[in-house]
């Protein structure tokens, strides 16, 4: 083991003392399974008889191709028709990784939705990823391969160059669709997979 | 055209680096290429609600498990969920974990050696109030060694959870315990810049301190707020 050591100046102090807004951010770390662990439930946007049920599988990796098989990831989607927060579709899904980093939720294709601009958002799931060694959430989308004509004016994907682009774009699969997220690539022309500040 | 509420403030200068090389698992684990920045829009402006539906009777008591108490000093952690406008954050879920006195989670990957507490599980959930409180009685993790560097020490904290009202409040963070005498070596606390670390660090609370039965800690949360809407008339402005 490295002598690495790391030392800080303390200041006292605790939330009486310190300045209002926003709590900041930490890691979940390697055993948020304890606390936030909803297994199967968490996995399933909707139950196994909903007509029109897809499996998307979400691989997350690290700057050394590894899998991050202690991630988290979350998702949170419109209904069939476009709409958030509608009664009796709870949208959201929690899915822990496997070994082979894989992330699997059970859900139905979202719709499009207007937007604040001209154009419609194409269909799209919000991806929230955590994991030990993350101190903040990543943030990014999955799109759908067949809506090449949406993501031409989506107006996320319009603000990204072409290579950008392709990266949120799913992979069909027999029962659904597979997509990988690459945490980390130090070429600026590599893999890594746009994450978004919002 | 959708004409969409105020979105939320971005948290300047509140939350830390995705690279901090001294916390060495950020190394593989944070984008190297910079974050496209992009405006919250629908997606972004609703989340998911999770309520009392997700708790049951004695989540927010971690301290009765298995037929029995978990050894430890027994504390009350209290406070508010607000946004960054001061405003409650009223019937919202919170999930909490945490390791046991000893500094020992329940976990298979935790076997470093301090005995696990057969009475303590470490895991609570709670819901908050029409005005935003909530309120949890567990005991006081105690620090626990990990492998970051020589001799390293988390300092004693409590992980906790919350989604807000919108896919961008969500917020995963850890709440520390006054005076910790392991603050001046932890990466992890310390990746936070300093003008926001103490919002980490509860208070301790006399006046939710029980007699003869347990001590209280105050521990408030700040989520983002709604940003201010400079424009009342902006769409007559256009016209």
């Amino acid at each position: 083991m490295s002598e690495f050591a790391p030392r800080y100046p303390v200041t006292p102090g605790d939330q009486s003392t310190a300045t209002f807004g926003p709590t900041p951010s930490q890691t979940v770390g390697p055993y948020w399974k304890i606390g936030l662990d909803w297994g199967a439930d968490g996995e399933n946007v909707v139950p196994a008889d909903t007509p029109g049920r897809i499996t998307v599988r979400i691989t997350v990796i690290d700057g050394d191709r590894t899998p991050i098989a202690d991630a988290m990831v979350e998702t949170w989607q419109a209904d069939a028709d476009g709409r958030f927060g509608t009664d009796g579709f709870r949208g959201f899904a929690r899915s822990a990784a496997d070994e082979t980093g894989t992330a699997t939720v059970y859900t139905i294709k979202p719709g499009a939705h207007e937007s604040d601009t001209d154009a419609d958002e194409a269909p799209h799931l919000n991806v929230g990823i955590f994991a030990r060694g993350m101190l903040d959430r990543l943030c990014t989308r999955l799109y759908f391969p067949e809506d090449l004509a949406a993501h031409a004016t989506d107006p996320v994907l319009a603000a990204l160059p072409e290579t950008q682009r392709r990266k949120l774009i799913a992979e069909k699969s027999d029962d659904g669709y597979v997509w990988t997220v690459y945490v980390q690539d130090l070429d600026p022309n590599g893999v890594e997979t746009p994450f978004f500040a919002i | 055209m959708l004409h969409l509420p105020p979105r939320f403030a971005r948290p300047d200068g509140a939350h830390p680096p995705l690279d901090f090389p001294d916390y060495r698992t950020t190394a593989l684990r944070r984008p190297a290429q910079p974050l496209t920045l992009i405006p919250q829009r629908l997606g972004e402006l609703t989340g998911p609600v999770f309520g009392e539906d997700r708790v049951q009777e004695g989540d927010a008591d971690l301290t009765l498990a298995h037929g029995g108490e978990a050894a430890g000093q027994r504390i009350i952690v209290h406070g508010r969920v607000l946004d960054s406008d001061g405003k409650p954050v009223p019937h919202t879920l919170l999930e909490v974990w945490q390791a046991n006195a000893a500094g020992r989670y329940r976990h298979v990957n935790d076997n470093w050696p301090a005995p696990l507490d057969p009475h303590f599980d470490g895991v609570g959930r709670c819901v908050t109030d029409a005005q935003g409180n909530y309120r949890f009685t567990t005991i006081k993790p105690g620090a626990y060694p990990w492998r970051n560097h020589h001799n390293a020490w988390r300092p004693a904290h409590i992980h906790f959870s919350l989604f807000g009202t919108a896919f961008t409040q969500r917020l995963v963070t850890q709440m520390y315990f006054p005076d910790d005498p392991m603050f001046f070596q932890d990466p992890i606390y310390n990746s936070v810049p300093a003008e926001a670390r103490h919002r980490m660090v509860s208070v301790f609370d006399y006046d939710a301190t029980v007699d003869n039965w347990a001590l209280g800690f105050r521990f408030d949360i700040v989520l983002r707020g709604r940003e201010a809407t400079p424009f009342e008339n902006e769409e007559d402005d256009d016209e």
